[in-house]
């Protein structure tokens, strides 16, 4: 029995229907994790069973940015860091879709920081998928509020010496109701933690630490890709229920993944409803349901 | 290996069986699939595909257990894996041996 | 179609500019309103949060003015009317979304209660300095369209014809008011729902698959694709084609550029809205906006005792700016006076408008307070010589 069927294109992937297929191949590098965190991302979203017309991804800027761009679902890709808020806007306007933000660690976490932290403390009914490659790598390699210290890059050639962010930390202080942190060679739990993401109501965040070969792994001489996804293999830590103050993650040491956060807290359409039914009784017709007038 | 338990159903438990499909043209040979793949059924090939990386090829075509791993860890989309519904021939389950 | 009267409040009210804009805002449909607090514009805000939660609309105070201007954006897009308001600071701040507006056209209204700038400048007290920004204020080639209001009742008119303009033509409108007008309380009449005239969004007709996001080879004004009914559509800040893809080269750069900003240049016949008065016989013409427009008015009534003959335009929409109007007066007049409280903004646009075919001057003024209608006076007297 011969097995080696090896077509063009005429071929269909399983993930095809999820992909904008007149846009691949995608723009992004060898051993990039980004297509690994799509198929994540698909494959839980295939497996919620969810009405893909209801389901919306919106990006910022970045090599993640362009995740937006390749999804088969009503997509927007949007200015750097913004992708939280309009995201809020269109969660807002839309509460029975399933809102995602798919987007990088720079825009989420630098210049999308204060609009991270305020949408977690609104709980907002939002997925954050952070792929955190611990570098700017779109533009080239530029020192990021993840890099590790004494790793380099472009813009801090000789090592850095900034104190990096603990996104779970940071996510779960917030007000995220929903934390994890995995790997991309975590394919398997990634997908359950996607999964659980976008069933939780409020905000939920997953961290995606993902191997990126051209930059991050050259200017520091870690390898290939390849050898990125080794280095996970043999050094990730899984802990759920970690201290998220011990989650840090420093240079080419231990990282601590799993699930770290899963409370349930009122989201913000659920505060907004409560707050207003307190004070306007029956008069207030509760926002977010159906009252079959629109 | 030899210290697993050899589970009492053994008889019962057919080991699914995958056909692997590799769209060449969108590989960029990162080599995931070939490491991952857990039953060693891939390598990478000496031939170039249109971009110039080396994708991978089947050589153990009948050990493929339709895991996944590869079409999963996949980040060009290049690789997938169908379940093969009747098993052909019995493979040797190496706790047997 | 019309306003549903369960967002208007008819019936005569005493209500400051900023009330009533947000009113307007209400009459118009808006039921998403993001914003950020700052002087003098937060009466806006205020109202809204106050009226909406029994009409069915949010509003949502965000972390800042960033966040202000992408949250409304992305409410447009899931199908409300919205809106923001600001000053200042916060103008310059929401310049970076309200260029991906543009880009994205996407309707939307904001309104900016002017105050005197550079930075802090005066948070308290007007300007219109701001009318540059407004025009040119985000990166890259646009056109724009802005309205600037001269008294509560126009705040409340004007906000509703901002929301229908920018359904019309699917981009954001800018209504650039200022303290003045905002804190200035007025009689504003507020007519029945059933006299006040809505546009409403357009979407496509096609069927998913066979619509596109910027579909401009078919459409005027391409018909928006509504989020959750299977479109699955994708839209960029870059660059795009009417598929919404990103392309990025020279080529695919003039089309979209071209294209969003020749949708406003063809109907500037349909969007410009000039008020004139005596201009026929006119030897000097008194142009003005906003709040100017009326500090105007004493100086005016003046000369024309001393038997000047001046007429005047008060200018209801200032962008795009009136050119043909401008020109066409020029070759007619003697003078064209503009009178703005900045330092000569609009001023250069009727200056090279004018192409030397008149004498332009500019009475200008660098904030705080509205001009001393002595130094108007003066003006028109100097261009009568």
């Amino acid at each position: 029995m011969s097995v080696e069927i090896q077509q063009p294109p005429t071929e269909e992937h399983p993930k095809e229907k999820l992909l904008r297929m007149d846009r691949i191949p995608h723009i992004w590098c060898p051993t990039c994790g980004l297509g690994t965190t799509i198929t994540a991302m698909a494959t839980a979203l295939e497996q919620l069973e969810l009405d893909l017309n209801d389901v919306a991804v919106v990006s910022g800027i970045g090599c993640t940015g362009r995740v937006a761009g390749y999804m088969k679902l009503d997509s927007f890709h949007t200015t750097h860091g913004r992708s939280v808020p309009f995201a809020l806007g269109l969660h807002i306007a839309r509460p029975d879709m399933k809102t995602i933000v798919f987007s990088g660690d720079g825009d989420l976490i630098s210049i999308g920081g204060n609009h991270f932290i305020h949408t977690a403390r609104r709980n907002v009914d939002m997925t954050v998928i952070c792929v955190n490659n611990f570098i700017y790598a779109m533009t080239g390699g530029q020192v990021a509020p993840t890099t590790p210290i004494t790793a380099r890059s472009s813009t801090s050639p000789y090592g850095n010496y900034e104190h990096p962010f603990n996104l779970p930390l940071l996510a779960a202080s917030s007000g995220a109701v929903y934390v994890a942190r995995w790997t991309a060679l975590h394919i398997r739990r990634l997908t359950t933690a996607i999964k659980e993401a976008i069933a939780k109501p409020g905000f939920s965040f997953v961290e995606v630490i993902a191997p990126c070969s051209t930059l991050y792994a050259r200017l520091n001489k870690l390898g290939s890709g390849l050898d990125l996804m080794k280095f996970y293999h043999d050094n990730s830590v899984i802990k759920h229920g970690a201290d998220l103050r011990e989650v840090d993650i420093d240079f080419q040491t231990k990282i601590v993944v799993g699930k770290f956060v899963d409370i349930e807290k009122p989201t913000y359409i659920e505060c907004l409803n409560e707050g207003n039914k307190r004070v306007f009784g029956d008069k207030y017709k509760p926002y977010g349901v159906d009252h079959g007038d629109s | 290996m030899r210290f697993w338990r050899i589970p009492l159903d053994i008889d019962q438990i057919k080991i699914p069986r995958g056909e692997l499909h590799i769209i060449k043209e969108r590989c960029k040979g990162c080599a995931f699939c070939v490491e991952y793949c857990p039953k060693g059924v891939l390598k990478l090939s000496d031939e170039f595909n249109a971009k110039g990386y080396h994708p991978p090829e089947v050589i153990k075509p009948n050990e493929c257990v339709n895991c996944d791993l590869c079409e999963m860890l996949c980040p060009d989309f290049a690789i997938y894996c169908l379940r093969v519904e009747e098993c052909q021939e019995e493979v040797p389950v190496e706790s047997k041996k | 179609m019309k306003a549903k009267s369960e967002n208007v409040l008819t019936g005569a009210h005493y209500l400051d500019g900023n009330h009533a804009s947000a009113e307007g805002a209400i009459a118009a449909g808006c039921k998403f309103f993001a914003g950020y607090p700052i002087t003098p514009s937060t009466e806006i805000a205020e109202r809204v949060a106050r009226r909406f939660p029994l009409i069915g609309g949010v509003f949502i105070q965000m972390e800042d003015e960033l966040a202000s201007m992408a949250a409304i954006l992305g409410a447009a897009w899931g199908g409300r009317k919205s809106m923001s308001c600001t000053s200042g600071p916060g103008f310059s701040l929401m310049m970076e979304n309200f260029g991906l507006g543009i880009m994205l056209e996407t309707p939307c209204v904001l309104v900016n209660v002017q105050r005197g700038g550079p930075s802090t400048g005066l948070p308290t007290l007007p300007g219109q300095a701001d009318m540059m920004q407004a025009r040119w204020g985000s990166h890259g080639d646009y056109e724009i369209i802005a309205l600037a209001p001269d008294s509560p009742q126009e705040s409340f008119e004007l906000a509703i014809h901002a929301f229908n303009l920018s359904e019309k033509y699917r981009t954001p409108v800018l209504v650039m008011t200022d303290e003045c007008v905002g804190h200035m309380t007025e009689k504003v009449v507020i007519p029945p729902a059933e006299e006040i005239d809505l546009v409403e969004r357009l979407y496509t007709e096609k069927p998913p698959g066979e619509a596109q996001p910027f579909e401009w080879s078919n459409y005027d004004i391409p018909p928006m694709l509504p989020v959750g009914k299977g479109y699955k559509f994708h839209i960029t800040g870059l660059t795009h084609d009417e598929r919404g893809y990103p392309i990025i080269n020279a080529e695919a750069q003039d089309e979209n550029v071209r294209r969003v900003s020749d949708k406003i240049k063809r109907h500037t016949d349909d969007i410009i809205w000039l008020e004139e008065k005596d201009t026929d016989d006119a030897e000097i013409i008194m142009m003005a906006y906003g709040i100017s427009s009326r500090v105007m008015q004493p100086a005016i009534a003046r000369a024309k005792q001393d038997g000047i003959k001046v007429g005047q335009i008060k200018m209801v929409t200032v962008w795009p700016f009136p050119e043909k109007r401008v020109r066409e007066l020029a070759g007619k007049v003697k003078a064209l006076i503009m009178v703005e409280m900045n330092l000569g903004q609009v001023y250069y646009e009727m200056e090279r408008c004018a192409a030397g075919k008149c004498q332009t001057l500019l009475v200008d003024h660098a904030g705080g307070t509205v001009h001393n209608p002595e130094v108007i006076y003066n003006a028109i007297k100097e261009a009568a010589k």
